[in-house]
């Protein structure tokens, strides 16, 4: 518990606490907050900024013990369960039921719904299906000073006074702790069709996307990229994984020779799912789209999965990228936010940053459907602070100033908070603050998260705390 | 000209969940994924690399039933196959029946090779391959985990996968072998070679042109799901188990 998944973050709690109920966690908070107590709410950890461990000693509200689905209404397709439910689980408890959660992430086998909600998560389907603001139909949430909160609706649309259900989704755990959700969740397509292509440059990659906006429509569920290096250590460090385009045979030795540093960076490979409720239109459309993509050169290469097994193949190269890096040592992880056409050039100048240190790669991959960007760096030797600093704050300077976002969909956590003025304007930071000491005057949820500490920013207006 | 004749069954994907119908007469097959017998697919595979090492000149792939059946052949197709034959019947065709095709298709075609996957995953029956070789009086090596073709010889050395072991075998061709599952990992159909198979033929023929009766000679009386499975318990000690054992379970 006192560990994030990368084995970046450590904290030193003794204490870790796993309520079973929304009135337990009530009864925690209130307690925690007469004696001003700091805790540290954590879901899955599977965080990717540290905001789910402790920075200090904080308590662990471990939510696993809130592992209940509530109800599912197979007509409205709204589910509802406690907050500690693992995202795969409840996939499979609505797939049964024809329905499919409205999104996923790599991590869905250990993150938590709550989790989830509270870092707004966005993942592979966010393209299709929206983000959690808006897929989120209600929340019961405790207030740190142990208010139950039930504003949990299954209602579509419900225009009563301000939305406060959005506070606690992308607030990290900062201004409450999310103890169930209603979401909505949608039909399961009767038909998925996935494909893996082969592009020569990323002009090339934007020109395969624009495609599949244009021929593939409403029914185009995820585009994803990834570059050479990040093929490379999906293949080395993952066991049992290949690349889907890479031909035993006697066309592999051209192949080779063709990819690998083509002079534009090249090759590059693109995701590109749809979902669909007729099997014939969709694969009809999707053969106007490569019939297209393929006559003017954008995609050199590909394949279409033929059954589910190769579908989950594919996908376990774009997966697994994440937990490859891991297995080779230390990530330096930044997930930004910026107009498509810059994506890459990030990536190629942050590569010349590190060429120098021995075995440090970066690698670029992502949701080029919505503009984000994940940037990695690798360094088997582990963290640096000669590293951190060629990439910090060159990373987060450059991307302000393309007006990106330093964090797309993995949110602040610890390791973002200093840098939050990169995103959002001091008059916008200040309100935050407010906000936070309203709803939290005594400051004991999740402290040292999200928000910069009162020395980053200019003055901040506190209310009288009581 | 040698080719090989390789036999694909389209048939529930894998990975696919299956429902019964409510009337137990059989599987709900609407609106499920439907994909090439992962058996089949190794068996294309095999023949495609064949083919690779010169050992044979054409790869036919060929499949029996209703229209549908013409994706799985695109498919074989696209992995690299050079023509297809659908024998095309709306008829539920049994093993033997389609081993009685398949034999009047070797026949005409005078391949070196039948390649056929060991078994399909819906009807698990594992007897087409070997009911072929029955009726063509030809060689069967069943379970192939390895094949190597000696074309100056005219014979095959096969490894096969049983209980034991691994047993290799010597036979004259033509032959008919099955594959398993360790024999090879078939290849991704590329983008190029399925724009290809488009334009690739697929001879169509009847049952009645190959003169085969393939009326069924059994009657399913009715499918239904395994019986669930109980949950476990926990016992606390021998005494409890030795209880349970003689009074809920009755076996001592």
């Amino acid at each position: 518990m006192n560990k994030d998944w990368m084995g970046k973050y450590s904290g030193s709690s003794s204490l870790g606490l796993r309520p079973s109920s929304t009135e337990q966690v009530s009864q925690i908070l209130a307690y925690c907050s007469l004696r001003r107590l700091a805790l540290v709410p954590q879901g899955g950890n599977t965080g990717l900024v540290g905001g789910s461990v402790p920075v200090f000693d904080e308590v662990v509200l471990n939510m696993s013990a809130m592992n209940k689905i509530l109800s599912f209404d197979e007509v409205s397709g709204v589910l509802v369960c406690q907050a500690g439910c693992i995202l795969q689980t409840l996939e499979e408890h609505v797939s049964q039921r024809g329905y499919i959660m409205p999104l996923d992430l790599g991590a869905k086998g250990s993150c938590h719904i709550g989790g989830n909600l509270s870092t707004n998560a966005g993942g592979l389907r966010l393209l299709r299906y929206g983000s959690l603001h808006g897929s989120v139909l209600g929340v019961e949430a405790v207030l740190p000073d142990g208010t139950v909160l039930d504003l949990l609706r299954q209602l579509r649309k419900d225009n009563t006074g301000y939305d406060l259900k959005q506070l606690f989704i992308g607030s990290e755990g900062t201004l409450g702790v999310i103890t169930a959700v209603a979401i909505q969740c949608a039909p399961k397509p009767a038909s998925v069709q996935l494909a893996f292509l082969s592009c020569p440059s990323f002009a090339a990659v934007q020109q395969v996307l624009r495609h599949a906006k244009q021929s593939l429509g409403e029914i185009l569920s995820a585009v994803e990229f990834l570059d050479q290096e990040s093929m490379a250590m999906a293949t080395q460090y993952l066991p049992g994984v290949s690349n889907p385009l890479a031909q035993a045979g006697p066309d592999a030795a051209q192949q080779q020779q063709q990819g690998g540093g083509g002079e534009q960076g090249g090759p590059f490979y693109m995701v590109v799912e749809t979902q669909g409720s007729h099997a014939g239109h969709d694969k009809e459309k999707l053969e106007g789209f490569l019939e297209a993509v393929m006559a003017d050169g954008s995609v050199a290469d590909g394949t279409l999965a033929e059954s589910q097994a190769q579908a989950a193949a594919i996908w376990r190269v774009r997966e697994g990228i994440t937990e490859s890096l891991v297995r080779r040592g230390a990530v330096y992880k930044y997930d930004l936010s910026m107009p498509t056409h810059k994506m890459y050039e990030l990536v190629q100048l942050v590569r010349q940053q590190v060429a120098h240190l021995p075995g440090v790669k970066a690698v670029g991959y992502g949701h080029v459907g919505d503009g984000n960007l994940h940037l990695n760096v690798s360094s088997p030797s582990g963290y640096s602070d000669e590293l951190e600093q060629l990439l910090e704050p060159f990373v987060y300077e450059w991307t302000a100033q393309q007006s990106g976002s330093i964090s797309a969909e993995h949110g602040i956590g610890l390791m973002k908070a200093p840098v939050l003025g990169y995103s959002k304007s001091s008059e916008a930071v200040n309100l935050m603050q407010r906000l936070k000491v309203l709803m939290d005057p005594h400051q004991i949820l999740n402290p040292y998260k999200v928000l910069p500490g009162v020395e980053h920013m200019g003055r901040v207006e506190m209310y009288d705390d009581r | 000209m040698s080719k090989v004749l390789v036999a694909v069954k389209r048939v529930i994907d894998y990975n696919a969940r299956v429902r019964i119908k409510p009337d137990k007469s059989g599987v709900d097959l609407t609106n499920v994924k439907m994909s090439m017998n992962p058996f089949c697919e190794i068996a294309v595979e095999e023949a495609l690399r064949l083919r690779e090492s010169k050992a044979v000149d054409e790869v036919v792939a060929v499949s029996l039933g209703p229209q549908q059946v013409q994706e799985t052949l695109r498919t074989a197709l696209a992995m690299g196959a050079d023509r297809a034959i659908h024998v095309s019947t709306e008829q539920q065709l049994e093993p033997l029946a389609v081993a009685k095709l398949l034999a009047a298709l070797a026949r005409r075609e005078q391949p070196l090779l039948c390649l056929l996957g060991k078994q399909a995953i819906d009807g698990d029956n594992n007897q087409t391959g070997q009911m072929l070789a029955g009726l063509l009086s030809w060689p069967q090596a069943t379970f192939a985990s390895k094949v190597e073709l000696d074309k100056a010889a005219g014979s095959a050395k096969v490894t096969r996968e049983v209980d034991g072991g691994l047993e290799t075998l010597s036979c004259q061709l033509p032959a008919v072998i099955t594959t398993d599952l360790r024999l090879n990992e078939p290849r991704y159909a590329t983008l190029p070679n399925i724009m290809k198979a488009k334009k690739k033929s697929i001879a169509k023929l009847t049952p009645q042109e190959l003169g085969v009766d393939v009326t069924q000679q059994l009657v399913t009386l009715q499918v239904e799901e395994p019986a669930q499975r109980k949950g476990g318990v926990v016992l606390g000690s021998v005494a409890q188990l030795v209880e349970k054992l003689h009074k809920e379970a009755k076996v001592i």
